[in-house]
């Protein structure tokens, strides 16, 4: 029985580094860049929810919704302010802005909410299921966090494949220029995916903390670095790569806590990450790309 | 009067001056080829043309409007449809979302559905294949599922850049025998090509362009006989 609850505890913390991967494999997917700072978007989610419930007094559903608009709009901003100046730099000129636009967000929330950790009150309430005459017990975040996964799955894969506006982003991830000869705007493509993935972030922030409830200006940066070491896991740009490698790597997380050691469960989550690597070095779902020559 | 006219048209790549002052139109309703040497230009000459490259200094206007600084994207809408060297399908996506791509800017279900259905009847193959991922076709094909899609704009005038690159002789002469069929039905075409001889068998007109100059222009059937261009580009 208490293997089946660290299961359950493993794809629930696994679902919320999914959500969070989504937001890395998309933007990696489309504008072809690691965004460093998409950890710190799910902390300044969380704090948005966290203060518009603990001092506006707004309910749980209305503080997550704002979250998500703030998030969206941070997430476009951050694009377009540091990110799209450098559309023609190198890659490592991009990948230093993400760092520093990681710091910058961090040390503003240091200076806004300080330095001392707010405890976040759950946003799903306090319920859980007791199953087995109560030997099992399935906390209410628990299974709401694994339902906004699915949902969120589900959505993503049916807005990518079905619609018109999916279609484009494949089409954009693939060839940018072929795309743009069809029409469609490659910078509006990259705003609407960094929207996407700043919405998830802020979706995954207040689950994290509703599971884990403290909450600090560094809260989003391991589960930042974990949600990426779980994209590549699963193979970067693959939306179901980033979920399996998302679950994968919670389960992993939680029975290393479990049954090895608490303080190596992360050394065992990054071996676990190098190994796949050296043995599949595109991730899980990744696709091989032979270079053109 | 001319639907394109191109004037003065200098573009750089870095130190590198690419185009040097060239000029050129393209009147409604006509074939007109662009021809010259690997690195002339032709290809840069194109890409500045449906605003994937920036222009230096110059005009391009396509039906009387300055488009020299319009963003790609909002080209297409204009009518004007290019098809790059190389096809540049997107293979990940299937050969019907890849036509659907081609009518991305267009509104109307019906009008993008009757043009479906017109692409279909030219290029039967792409509706054998419609559900088949384009990375899947043949070259040969990929040059169709790239054209069609390109007529999935219903442009107005059709950019072709090399549509002969690495396709067997068959489809080679399929594909040109397609281009003059579809300038027959009112699309006017600006063809590069690499394959001189292929392309002044179906254009009206013809320029010759030399590292980054146009050198040469007149009637196609002129340029065929002409002694200079037999030698330099017919291999003759």
């Amino acid at each position: 029985m208490t293997f089946l609850s660290y299961l359950i505890n493993g794809i629930s913390l696994g679902s919320v580094y999914a959500i969070i991967a989504l937001g890395y494999t998309m933007v990696y997917g489309i504008a072809k860049m690691l965004n460093f700072a998409h950890g710190d978007v799910i902390m300044v989610g969380a704090y948005i929810s966290f203060c518009t419930t603990s001092y506006l007094g707004l309910s749980p559903l209305v503080s997550v919704l704002l979250a998500i608009v703030v998030c969206t709009v941070l997430g476009i901003g951050i694009e377009r302010l540091a990110y799209k100046p450098l559309r023609q730099a190198p890659a490592l000129a991009v990948l230093i802005t993400a760092i520093g636009v990681s710091y910058f967000l961090q040390n503003a929330a240091l200076l806004i909410w300080g330095s001392s950790s707010k405890t976040f009150s759950s946003v799903v309430g306090d319920w859980s299921v007791k199953l087995f005459d109560g030997q099992l017990t399935i906390t209410g975040v628990t299974i709401v966090t694994v339902l906004a996964c699915v949902i969120i799955m589900v959505a993503l894969t049916l807005f990518t494949t079905k619609t018109k506006m999916g279609t484009a982003m494949r089409a954009v991830s693939e060839d940018k220029g072929a795309a743009q000869l069809m029409g469609i705007s490659v910078n509006g493509t990259i705003s609407l995916t960094f929207a996407i993935g700043s919405g998830l972030a802020a979706i995954a922030g207040v689950l994290l903390c509703s599971a884990y409830p403290m909450l600090m200006p560094t809260t989003g940066s391991m589960p930042g670095i974990k949600a990426f070491t779980a994209a590549v896991f699963g193979g970067i740009g693959s939306i179901p790569g980033a979920m399996i490698g998302g679950i994968l790597l919670g389960i992993i997380e939680i029975f290393a806590k479990a049954y090895i050691s608490t303080q190596l469960s992360d050394a065992v989550v990054f071996a676990v990450l190098i190994v796949v690597l050296l043995v599949k070095p595109d991730g899980l779902l990744g696709k091989h790309k032979s270079e053109k020559v | 009067m001319a639907m394109l006219t191109v004037e003065n048209l200098n573009v750089y790549y870095g130190m590198i001056h690419a185009l040097k002052d060239v000029s050129f139109h393209v009147d409604q309703g006509e074939i007109v080829a662009l021809i010259g040497a690997n690195g002339a230009g032709k290809t840069t000459t194109l890409h500045t043309v449906s605003g994937m490259l920036p222009a230096k200094s110059g005009s391009v206007q396509f039906e009387g409007r300055e488009i020299v600084k319009t963003p790609g994207h909002q080209i297409v809408k204009l009518g004007m449809s290019h098809v790059p060297e190389g096809r540049r399908v997107f293979s990940e996506l299937t050969v019907y979302e890849n036509l659907k791509m081609g009518a991305y800017t267009r509104r109307d279900k019906a009008e993008i559905a009757q043009t479906l259905e017109m692409v279909y009847e030219r290029f039967p193959r792409l509706k054998e294949r419609t559900r088949q991922l384009a990375g899947t076709l043949s070259g040969g094909e990929q040059q169709m599922l790239a054209m069609g899609r390109a007529l999935m704009a219903h442009p107005k005038i059709l950019l072709m850049d090399e549509p002969s690159m690495g396709l067997s002789p068959l489809f080679v002469g399929e594909i040109f025998k397609i281009i003059e069929e579809v300038n027959k039905q009112g699309v006017t075409v600006l063809l590069v090509e690499q394959n001189a001889k292929k392309a002044l068998s179906i254009a009206h007109r013809a320029y010759v362009l030399e590292t980054g100059k146009i050198v040469q222009e007149g009637k196609a059937s002129d340029l065929l006989n002409d002694e200079s261009i037999k030698k330099a580009y017919l291999g003759e």
